[in-house]
């Protein structure tokens, strides 16, 4: 892994951003975390590319938030390693920072605060002077279509709505990597739906990579890449057809109840 | 990272605290109730019974009301000092903590935008207290206002890393108010606040040697000094050094190293 990456300079920004190189996005290798003594995750290795979209699908307690946790280094982790965009993330935790996006399980908007307050904050947290960040919020905005709510409340906004206020203020300061814990926990079908289809979308048209975490089998595109991810093992790793055809049955969701029905520790 | 971008970041870190402040009426008018009712209540009763004998910093005989003032300011900052950290054992229950420690700034320097955003926010309310004092009729001169200021920024910062040292060990919010009534009644009421030392230790030895120990009674007497002009170098060295030692501690609590999230349970799965 370098630390060095070729950047260009954005022509409206005039910012410097680097170039997706040959890195992966996230790199992940052997990974282990324990707590009180028990093993949560154990050597986990993956790789994420730009513009991959990848589905960490495990059941609850599998181990997904951890794994969040970690690549986030809201825990520290003694086993393994993370490259985020090629930056180590023990060593050059400041650099891998700043090209990851989040979007948590948990609701992290401040109720109070109008989207643009919302978005201005994380933008500070960024480093980002306030007229790049409304330059860049009001494209965000835009891209997960909530034109004219820049104004509103978060309180007065449905739970879809802020979901995709959090994905805009996850994508504010262009990452390469974009994290989704369970971001459809409390939506209603048709939000979700239209959730999964817009970060699909954001993925294919900006180049980053996702890795969205879910225990919902129906979240799954045809497309996708799938991690399945029991007992803090990776099960299986591959298209959909790949985990369909290495552990059995007819779709995705014979082949994820296979995998985490029996697998010992 | 450049300097300006740390500009940015505490810049918006002090904006949303501010926000939030203005957003919540209440909790200003609460902070500001508490004060009043002891300037107003308690002091005004107590005039006559505890009149105060010349004593430093004063260079005559105050009333008790007059003393009592310094004391209601420290009040102030450490009310506030644990409602900031009880809103951080809010934020995390809620899950807003993580944006905040997920930016790319270190650790330290974000905990240090909260408590000093946390800090300016606490100076304005001590800000209007003085005003209604001083219509009041307490009034110390006029440069004592902006003297004070430096020592409110270190009151502040003490009391405020105090209260996010206490948060990193909190778990849940229901365990916050026993927190609070362990450390800001004991802390109040055992240091110079509301008597002056020789007076405590006229009632009671004991209570005039924990006093005497109390950081936040060197809070109060560096506030009293500099309203009146004065220098307290001893007052101002335990201060500081109070606060920085709380601080040094309060960054190693959140230290992911150290595992505080971890010692939380997580969540989720």
């Amino acid at each position: 892994m370098t630390q060095a990456r070729p950047s260009i300079g954005v022509p409206d920004g005039g910012e410097q951003i680097e170039l997706p190189g040959n890195e992966p996005a996230l790199s992940v290798r052997d990974l282990g975390f324990s707590y009180a003594g028990q093993p949560v995750l154990e050597s986990l290795s993956f790789d994420l590319r730009a513009g991959e979209f990848a589905v960490l699908l495990g059941p609850n307690g599998a181990g997904k938030t951890t794994l969040f946790s970690l690549i986030t280094r809201l825990y520290a982790y003694r086993q393994g390693r993370i490259w985020v965009g090629g930056h180590d993330l023990s060593r050059h935790s400041v650099l891998a920072h700043a090209r990851m996006g989040v979007v948590f399980q948990q609701p992290t908007l401040d109720l109070d605060l109008t989207v643009r307050q919302n978005l201005a904050y994380h933008a500070a947290l960024h480093g980002m002077a306030p007229a790049e960040a409304r330059r860049r919020a009001a494209l965000q905005i835009d891209r997960v279509e909530m034109q004219g709510s820049l104004r509103q409340r978060v309180r007065h906004l449905s739970g879809g709505q802020r979901r995709r206020v959090e994905i805009a203020r996850g994508l504010l300061h262009e990452p390469q990597l974009l994290l989704l814990d369970e971001p459809t926990v409390g939506l209603d079908i048709a939000s979700r739906r239209a959730l999964v289809d817009h970060v699909h979308r954001l993925c294919r048209d900006q180049g980053v990579a996702v890795l969205w975490a879910t225990h919902l089998i129906d979240e799954v595109h045809h497309g996708d890449r799938v991690i399945v991810l029991h007992r803090g093992r990776i099960r299986a790793d591959g298209s959909v057809a790949e985990v369909v055809s290495r552990a059995g049955g007819d779709s995705i969701g014979e082949a994820f109840d296979r995998l985490t029905q029996e697998a010992p520790r | 990272m450049s300097l300006a971008r740390y500009g940015h970041c505490l810049r918006g870190v002090v904006s949303r605290e501010l926000l939030r402040f203005v957003h919540q009426r209440s909790r200003f008018v609460a902070a500001l109730v508490r004060p009043l009712v002891w300037l107003f209540v308690f002091a005004a009763g107590f005039r006559m019974a505890l009149g105060v004998a010349m004593t430093e910093p004063y260079q005559t005989y105050v009333l008790y009301e007059v003393y009592i003032v310094p004391g209601l300011v420290g009040m102030i900052q450490l009310f506030n000092g644990m409602q900031s950290s009880l809103s951080m054992v809010y934020d995390r229950e809620m899950g807003s903590m993580r944006v905040l420690l997920v930016s790319p700034f270190p650790r330290g320097f974000l905990l240090a935008c909260k408590l000093l955003a946390g800090t300016l926010v606490s100076i304005v309310q001590v800000y209007v207290f003085l005003a209604i004092a001083y219509l009041y009729g307490v009034q110390a001169p006029l440069a004592g206002y902006v003297l004070v200021l430096p020592a409110l920024v270190v009151t502040g910062v003490m009391v405020g890393a105090l209260g996010m040292l206490l948060s990193s060990f909190v778990r849940q919010l229901e365990n916050f108010a026993g927190i609070m009534n362990f450390v800001i009644f004991p802390m109040f009421f055992l240091s110079s606040a509301l008597y002056p030392l020789w007076r405590i230790r006229e009632g009671s030895h004991l209570v005039y040697q924990i006093a005497a120990l109390n950081p936040f009674t060197y809070a109060v007497e560096m506030i009293r000094f500099a309203m009146y002009e004065r220098f307290h170098a001893a007052a101002i060295s335990v201060s500081l050094m109070t606060a920085v030692v709380l601080l040094g501690l309060a960054i190693l609590a959140y230290n992911p190293a150290r595992g505080m999230m971890a010692r939380k349970g997580g969540g989720g799965d």
